[in-house]
């Protein structure tokens, strides 16, 4: 039985030209031309948005909330990624920018910038307690689901601690249920996020049995009105229920998650496919070393998202600005407290295990997964091994696995096709040459031509 | 490369190794990680081979000409055997001592050669046997039971 799974990437099929260049950048093998459409195969595809990145059409789109899903509830939440400070101009106040996040329709705002601070200090003394080494960021969405899909084995190494975007809607959630009174059901809490790993993370979070979160609304959706409110002025006189701090904010760009939680050794990788490296690395016990490892799916970290607007180099350059700026507000002391009352709060803890979702198994039964293993191998070396996509899997390999898992023709490979209609005409033309026993003097005519003898023995005449 | 045969129900499988080539260096341990969760050997067990063969390759393309994984996986056990032609080990006792290397300060500026190949190796493996002739090669067998 095949599990669903939520996804906010999919394909506008309308768009789609049935090109091969999203099939040969997706870091997990998860698309196939079919029917000169790219599919995405559903247990395979981590919403890393790598294919929303690369796609010349546009055909590939992220599902997610928009402002009109606040509606819903009584009372409206924003929780900002760190990352929307970086889309507008170098040293903006992010206080400006919370405050202009009223404009569009929310009642209250709670900056994730704020809950990264928490997260960092939280995570801090995990590391220090951890058995495995290297611990690795649970903050990407898409390396969680990476490990999950590619290495199950790394599993136990992801720390176990809520994402900031879930501390942040958890803290929203507490201080306006207790301080205003209001219903936790009619609290509708929206994660502004640069990408689609994390919309798919609001719907489906890993390691949490509840969502927590109502939905997620692209920073691409909100930035024009933000802009525009920034813009105007005279930005409404509301407060956020918290401010980011320097730390906290730097979260945004690849090594700033590392540098707030501050344990003695640590890397920082981003981009998908560097990721995957660093992973394969682990696996080999090569970084056991390593206390913490920061894996951003992302080059650049989350300013890098494909919902964000600005270039993502200039934003991790305003980002790191931002997270350095020495006169910039420091925690107060209830929210010192709130920060250090999070380091004991089991509701920051997962609360269920990170399941395996293995997708490299070819059977449940290993004698028939080394035959199956076995032929893959055959038709590998039987195909042309260009990897030119053109059949609708990312190279030879694929397509092989896919004929073997019944899912792909070998004829779908287009030089095996062509050596097929070659043969196809070989046999067409033998066919055309073999003459029925009462035609035969025809076909000895034609056969041995000029040199050969009539029946009555005289010599035919000589073809031009 | 030779090619799988399965006809006992077992998957066979080789990977030549070159010595000095450390832009290829680790591309046989991935492979044989990746066919490993292909067959559906359990997680644990693909972890622990991933490491030590890991080892073993480092091993070959640090100190040998070349060598040969050859991969032998059933649903019992998997069998690791590397061949390489190399100086070999003189002291088989001393090479498994924690932290004894005889890499080349090169090697070791490459953050490789710390010394842990063959006590890793013998960690990570159920049964570990080394055959070495000084002058000739090496010749490793790494046994892991399926748990």
């Amino acid at each position: 039985m095949t599990m669903r799974y939520f996804h906010s990437v999919h394909l506008i099929e309308s768009k789609c030209k049935g090109c091969v260049s999203c099939i040969k950048r997706c870091p997990t093998e998860a698309i196939r031309v079919r029917d000169g459409k790219a599919n995405i195969l559903e247990e395979r595809c981590i919403d890393c948005g790598e294919c929303v990145r690369t796609c010349p059409n546009n055909a590939k789109d992220v599902l997610a909330d928009q402002l009109a899903s606040m509606e819903r509830f009584k009372h409206t939440v924003a929780v900002p990624a760190p990352a929307l400070y970086g889309q507008f101009w170098e040293g903006i106040d992010p206080r400006k920018v919370l405050a202009a996040l009223f404009t569009l329709g929310f009642d209250d705002v709670l900056d994730v910038a704020f809950a990264a601070h928490l997260a960092a200090e939280k995570l801090h003394h995990q590391i220090m307690r951890a058995k495995i080494r290297p611990v690795i960021s649970s903050a990407c969405p898409a390396v969680v689901r990476l490990i999950q899909v590619r290495f199950p084995n790394l599993i136990e190494h992801i720390a176990p601690v809520a994402s900031p975007m879930r501390i942040a809607a958890r803290l929203a959630r507490e201080e306006i249920s207790v301080k205003m009174g209001i219903d936790e059901a009619d609290i509708g809490v929206f994660f502004i996020t640069p990408c689609p790993a994390k919309v798919s993370a609001v719907n489906e979070p890993a390691g949490f049995a509840d969502r927590c979160l109502d939905g997620a609304i692209p920073i691409s959706a909100v930035f024009p009105m933000i802009q525009e409110a920034l813009s105007r002025g005279n930005l409404p006189d509301k407060q956020p229920l918290r401010c980011g701090t320097r730390p906290g904010i730097g979260w945004a760009r690849a090594g700033g998650e590392n540098q707030s939680i501050a344990v003695e050794k640590h890397l920082a990788v981003d981009g998908i496919h560097n990721v995957i490296d660093i992973l394969e690395n682990v696996e080999r016990g090569k970084l056991h070393d390593m206390q913490y490892i920061e894996a951003q799916a992302c080059i650049g970290g989350c300013v890098g998202g494909v919902l964000t607007v600005e270039n993502s180099f200039i934003t991790r350059r305003r980002i790191r600005i931002l997270a350095s700026d020495e006169t910039a507000q420091l925690p107060t002391h209830e929210e010192e407290r709130l920060i250090r009352d999070g380091l004991s709060k089991p509701i920051y803890d997962f609360d269920q295990a990170i399941f395996p979702r293995p997708t490299l198994k070819l059977d449940e039964d290993m004698s028939q997964a080394i035959k199956k293993l076995a032929a893959i191998e055959r038709m590998v070396e039987n195909l042309p091994g260009l990897d030119c996509g053109s059949c609708g899997a990312p190279n030879c390999r694929a397509l092989a696995e896919d004929v073997v898992r019944g899912l792909a023709a070998e004829t779908d490979c287009v030089f095996k096709l062509r050596e097929r209609v070659q043969l196809l005409a070989e046999e067409l033309m033998q066919a055309a040459l073999a003459v029925p026993g009462s035609m035969g003097a025809i076909r000895k005519g034609s056969e041995q031509n000029d040199t050969s003898t009539t029946d009555d023995g005289t010599k035919p005449e000589a073809s031009k | 490369m030779a090619s799988l045969d399965p006809s006992d129900g077992r998957l066979k499988h080789s990977f030549e190794v070159a010595g000095r080539d450390f832009n290829g260096a680790g591309g046989a341990s991935s492979r044989i990680k990746h066919i490993l969760q292909q067959i559906g050997v359990d997680p644990n067990t693909v972890r622990r081979i991933a490491v030590a063969s890991y080892e073993a390759e480092m091993n070959v393309v640090i100190h040998a000409h070349l060598g040969k994984i050859t991969l032998d996986a059933g649903p019992d056990c998997v069998i690791l055997q590397i061949e390489d032609q190399g100086p070999g080990i003189p002291d088989i006792d001393l090479a498994m001592k924690p932290g004894f290397s005889t890499a080349s300060d090169e090697v070791r500026e490459m953050g490789f050669g710390a010394g842990m190949g063959l006590p890793n190796m013998v960690e990570c493996a159920d049964e570990l046997e080394i055959d070495s002739v000084p002058g000739t090669g090496t010749t490793v067998k790494l046994v892991f039971f399926n748990r």
